[in-house]
């Protein structure tokens, strides 16, 4: 969930939460969203119909495998969530924070600088960071020494001597996990971790798995649900510059393993439905056509968007204005999104990145 | 993956899988030993990699598995090998500060099961991966002056079966291994007058090890508890 790409309607905690529900609904009472963190273990979830044949209904999301029914499959990104903020300076001593946007590739890491502020400040609200130019030194985390290989705006690509070894040392060692501004305290980086997390690919975590516990997964299974995997290097929410915001998700990678295309496609031949994980496993299926193999998600998700591979997905809540918002609207008209927020707004739901969730299907 | 990695029995492990084609990654507290190990596997046509890390160290569970994953990729086999005695010469346990038993406990107990809760869910989707602890007859045998270390071994069995239990079905085993008494730092640190002749090479019980990792549960069933001298050797 991506707060801080919030667009026209600015930052909602800036704004009092969701002064739009009150227009944005019409019939429902003016409510605001709570934007705290919930136990993983007590996430409720909204139950969203894509046809409109059924009620919007409240749930525990533990209640996920009554939910969805045998022969359906459920697909999860299983990229873990690798610690993406580190800290360097320039040759001329200028402190900068390095995001990468995606994993370390060879002896080189993609990332954005931002000014030497603290998480706290609004990614939209940072400084711009030092100049840097191709051919530049730069010192990152006071042990790896790189140079500066491509730039464009606030992107950069650094390469480092020793490959994808010494970067992975350095971001395990001394990187942190992506933080979100509207938190009191910092994240951990075990706190942005599925449970069914492997290779470190994504540098935000792919929340919509979150409240899959153990419990839930297995207990899908027992209902006869199918489960399958992908990995996709979920990238940045924001980048603080708003051209480039404007561009995100920029073009990311993933790997569909074969089990798990034979899975959509036996899924779909006998009726059952394909349920995505959150948007980073509807970007990857959709990408692909359901095909095995690695590729480079570039499409877009918007309410022009019909998706070929996934039924439904599970999803965080996001506001109307927000980039995730408007993925959701590729499955469901947005008057529908609209209320569901509004009910889970009564019902006192959270729209925290580690909040509740919804279900469309 | 094997934790412990730089000298005997983790050593032996490490060099022995990469033989057989495996990339492995390998942990321990200090990077110099264990980069002696890589430099062999390397040498001999190997992959490895060295991971620096205290395993009781929780702010190293993901700094261990994440560099494993980024580096090896998906992980298959899980080799909970390091483990500390605590405080030698051995206590009784009436002699032995609470602190220290806690300390043996991070590391040889809590700190492999943070390391299983983030590597086995991969594992469990994929529908197959191994989960190996490392055990001793001290886990069993009410050993005087074993306590710290027995307890932990104890616990750490039935961790192991248990998880093998909520685990059936998966495709993951589970496995508790005692490879009995050999020739290693830690037993001479243990046991300093033992008569090194009659203790096992780290090596030959890898090697058991290893035979029994890959028959793919035939002998070696999910929860199983393997001991050493009454094992199969795989002919």
């Amino acid at each position: 969930m991506r707060w801080n790409s919030a667009r026209s309607l600015g930052d909602p905690h800036e704004l009092g939460w969701w002064g739009w529900l009150a227009g944005a609904a019409r019939s429902e009472p003016e409510v605001a969203l709570a934007a705290d963190e919930v136990d993983r273990h007590a996430l409720r979830l909204v139950t969203i119909s894509r046809r409109g044949d059924s009620e919007l209904a409240l749930h525990r999301f533990a209640e996920l495998p009554r939910l969805l029914g045998a022969g359906d499959l459920v697909v999860v990104n299983d990229a873990a969530t690798l610690p993406a903020s580190l800290v360097g300076v320039t040759a001329q001593g200028e402190p900068f924070e390095l995001r990468l946007t995606a994993p370390v590739d060879g002896g080189c890491v993609d990332g954005v600088l931002f000014d030497d502020g603290d998480w706290r400040t609004r990614t939209e609200h940072r400084g711009p960071p030092p100049a840097v130019a191709v051919g530049d030194r730069v010192m990152i985390e006071g042990k790896l020494a790189a140079r500066v290989v491509a730039v464009t705006g606030r992107r950069v690509r650094l390469a480092a001597d020793g490959g994808a070894e010494v970067w992975w040392s350095a971001i395990y060692e001394r990187g942190k996990a992506v933080q979100y501004a509207h938190r009191r305290d910092e994240l951990p980086l075990w706190a942005v971790q599925t449970a069914y997390a492997g290779r470190p690919w994504a540098v935000e975590m792919p929340s919509a798995g979150r409240g899959l516990t153990w419990d839930v997964l297995l207990g899908l299974r027992k209902a006869g649900v199918r489960i399958a995997t992908l990995t996709h290097a979920a990238g940045l929410g924001a980048t603080g510059d708003a051209a480039l915001d404007r561009a995100l998700p920029l073009p990311e990678r993933y790997e569909i393993p074969a089990a798990t295309a034979d899975a959509v496609a036996e899924t779909r031949a006998h009726g059952g439905r394909v349920i995505a994980i959150g948007t980073s496993v509807v970007r990857a299926l959709e990408a692909s056509g359901g095909h095995a193999g690695p590729g480079l998600a570039t499409l877009r998700l918007d309410r022009d968007y019909r998706p070929r591979v996934v039924d439904g997905l599970v999803s965080g809540l996001h506001a109307p204005g927000e980039s995730h918002f408007e993925m959701l609207e590729a499955f469901v008209p947005a008057d529908r999104l609209r209320q569901a927020l509004a009910l889970a707004a009564r019902a006192g739901l959270s729209a925290h990145e580690l909040g509740d969730a919804c279900l469309i299907a | 993956m094997i934790t412990g990695a730089s000298r005997g029995l983790g050593r032996a492990l490490a060099e022995q899988l990469a033989a057989r084609g495996a990339r492995v990654a390998l942990v321990a507290r200090e990077h110099g030993p264990l980069a002696d190990v890589v430099a062999t596997i390397r040498a001999q046509g190997g992959t490895a990699h060295a991971i620096a890390g205290d395993i009781a160290d929780k702010a190293a569970t993901h700094r261990i598995a994440g560099q494993a994953q980024a580096l090896i990729g998906e992980i298959g086999i899980a080799i909970h090998n390091a483990s500390t005695l605590g405080p030698t010469p051995l206590r009784l346990l009436l002699d032995t500060e609470c602190e220290d038993l806690a300390a043996v406990l991070e590391t040889n107990l809590v700190g492999p099961f943070r390391l299983t809760k983030v590597l086995a869910g991969a594992m469990v989707l994929r529908g197959a991966g191994v989960i190996v602890h490392v055990s001793s007859d001290a886990a069993v045998e009410p050993y005087p002056r074993w306590g710290t270390y027995g307890a932990s071994k104890a616990a750490q069995d039935h961790l192991s079966r248990i998880l093998a239990a909520e685990l059936d079905g998966t495709g993951v085993r589970v496995l508790a291994v005692d490879p009995g008494e050999m020739d290693t730092v830690m037993h001479a640190a243990a046991i300093p007058d033992a008569d090194r002749a009659t203790l096992q090479r780290p090596g030959d019980v890898a090697a058991r090890i290893i035979d029994m990792i890959e028959d793919d549960g035939a002998r070696a069933a999910s929860g199983s508890r393997l001991v050493a001298p009454r094992w199969e050797v795989r002919t």
